[in-house]
């Protein structure tokens, strides 16, 4: 596209309909799965 | 939910509720501004079904279009929607919200303990200012936590963890190596049940350097999956608020130690971790200093302290803080670029490889997931909550017993909080810090404002750079 570039992110609504069980979190964002 | 923002050149769009985030010109950037109106009165979008989205034809929204971006070119609008067409028509903006419908089944989960803190030393040999341990004097109550109510502790962990297999334990205090003794005798014991419990335990040790010599330092490389080395940044703001006791300065004892250590773990898997207040509203520089000290990991944190202490972070600071991040961002863009990059805690955001939707509604995991474990063996939420009669949950021989205030923090979330259902970071946060919440508003499920605002903030620095490093 010419106008917009689009950063590769995680499909979130994809995820919350696969269903959630990743570390506790606090020295989530950051978290990786 | 769309959010907008400029910061170091780049036009950043954020669709929250698909997680999408488009760099984007001029045009694009004020065409989803001047949509994002529209959408409050008119659907820019009709759902056939979930795989057929249709965004409103350029025709019906033409006019509309070219009143509010009379400065370009009609070809170049035309041009321009089309784009954005293709963004809202695959989902990836103006998505809806759909997690409410979701969260509250999710607040009712079973859960397993997962990690424990275990205060292994109410006791210190600093007087820093800022502790919420009272200066390491936990109120005069000094105490130490001996092997025995380790042990339990561990056996409380692997027979309330379920079928999970990897669990975490921080040593924390306190100065948790002014009880090195007992934190190596809960290690060798964890280790010895690991096989038999189909189980594998990954610690961390938090520790001011004070005792930090070359058998313990040698154990924690052999032992800890992550070191958390406490120093504050540069020598004046670190001895201001981290004396000893008599009165003197710890940075010139700690730095060539937190070198050593962070050198003997190749770099990796270790944090030096300060903490800035009022006094050093330059923060930034601290971050600066810590890196040309040749500190590769490194988190600089706002201090967490009741408002009328004189180092807390006030409302007043606020914009000068914002600033220091976004100064800070081009810095560690310039170092990336020079090829000595860091990281900087509250900058590393994974957006690809994130966590689920569940996760990042539901929270940090405290007083559920994670327990905090003092001395005596009492359990707590969380290290920040050690102490408090009103959160006292049970204790490592009977586990949790006070499952109605477990509950509670199972449904401490994202749409527990009506300001976060608006705010653009709420996916990014989970809702915060429930301890934080708890001290300046009484309530678990409140939000400390000055929090929030540095955390969007830290939050759009992260983004631009994801951006920055993607051209």
């Amino acid at each position: 596209m010419k106008h917009i570039k689009s950063l590769q992110t995680r499909d979130l609504k994809k995820s919350i309909k696969k269903g959630g069980g990743c570390q506790t979190s606090c020295a989530v964002g950051n978290q990786s799965c | 939910m769309i959010h907008q923002y400029q910061n170091n050149g780049y036009n950043i769009v954020m669709d929250i509720e698909s997680g999408s985030i488009h760099v984007v010109d001029d045009i694009v950037y004020d065409m989803i501004a001047a949509l994002d109106e529209y959408s409050q009165k008119t659907a820019i979008r009709s759902v056939i079904d979930e795989d057929d989205i249709r965004a409103v034809s350029y025709d019906d929204i033409r006019d509309y279009l070219g009143a509010k971006l009379g400065s370009y070119d009609s070809s170049e609008i035309a041009e321009a929607y089309e784009e954005v067409a293709y963004l809202i028509e695959s989902g990836n903006l103006f998505a809806d919200d759909l997690y409410a419908d979701y969260i509250s089944d999710y607040a009712q989960r079973e859960t397993v303990v997962k990690a424990l803190c275990l205060h292994i030393a109410h006791d210190c040999n600093l007087a820093c200012q800022y502790c919420f341990a009272g200066e390491g004097e936990y109120h005069g109550k000094r105490e130490l936590m001996s092997f025995d109510v380790g042990k339990r502790a561990i056996d409380m962990l692997v027979a309330q963890s379920g079928e999970r297999h990897n669990l975490e334990v921080d040593f924390f205090g306190g100065e948790p190596l002014m009880n090195f003794e007992v934190v190596k005798q809960i290690v060798e014991y964890a280790r010895s049940i690991e096989e038999a419990n189909n189980k594998k335990f990954r610690f961390t040790l938090t520790t001011n350097g004070m005792l930090l010599d070359d058998d313990i330092l040698e154990f924690a490389n052999k032992e800890m999956g992550n070191l958390v080395l406490s120093i504050d940044g540069r020598r004046e703001v670190h001895d201001r608020m981290r004396p000893m006791r008599g009165g003197q300065g710890s940075y010139d004892r700690i730095v060539p130690v937190f070198q050593k250590a962070a050198e003997s773990r190749g770099q990796m898997n270790y944090y030096v971790r300060g903490t800035f207040t009022h006094y050093n509203l330059d923060f930034a520089e601290d971050v600066k200093h810590l890196a040309d000290l040749g500190f590769k990991q490194i988190s600089v944190e706002p201090v967490v302290a009741p408002p009328g202490e004189r180092y807390a972070i006030r409302e007043e600071d606020v914009p000068q803080l914002l600033e220091q991040y976004d100064i800070l961002a081009k810095y560690l863009l310039e170092r990336k670029r020079e090829g000595k990059a860091v990281n900087f805690f509250h900058f590393m955001i994974d957006l690809s490889g994130g966590p689920c939707a569940y996760k990042r509604l539901s929270g940090c995991g405290s007083g559920c997931e994670y327990l905090a474990v003092a001395p005596n063996g009492d359990l707590y939420p969380c290290h920040q909550f050690v102490g408090m009669p009103d959160f006292l949950m049970g204790n490592v021989d009977t586990g949790v017993t006070d499952t109605h205030l477990r509950d509670r923090f199972k449904k401490c979330n994202v749409y527990s909080r009506k300001e976060c259902r608006g705010c653009f970071a709420k996916l990014y946060c989970s809702g915060g810090c429930a301890a934080n919440a708890y001290n300046f508003t009484g309530d678990i499920n409140g939000v400390y404002d000055i929090g929030c605002s540095l955390q969007r903030k830290r939050v759009e620095c992260a983004i631009m750079m994801k951006a920055a490093t993607a051209q």
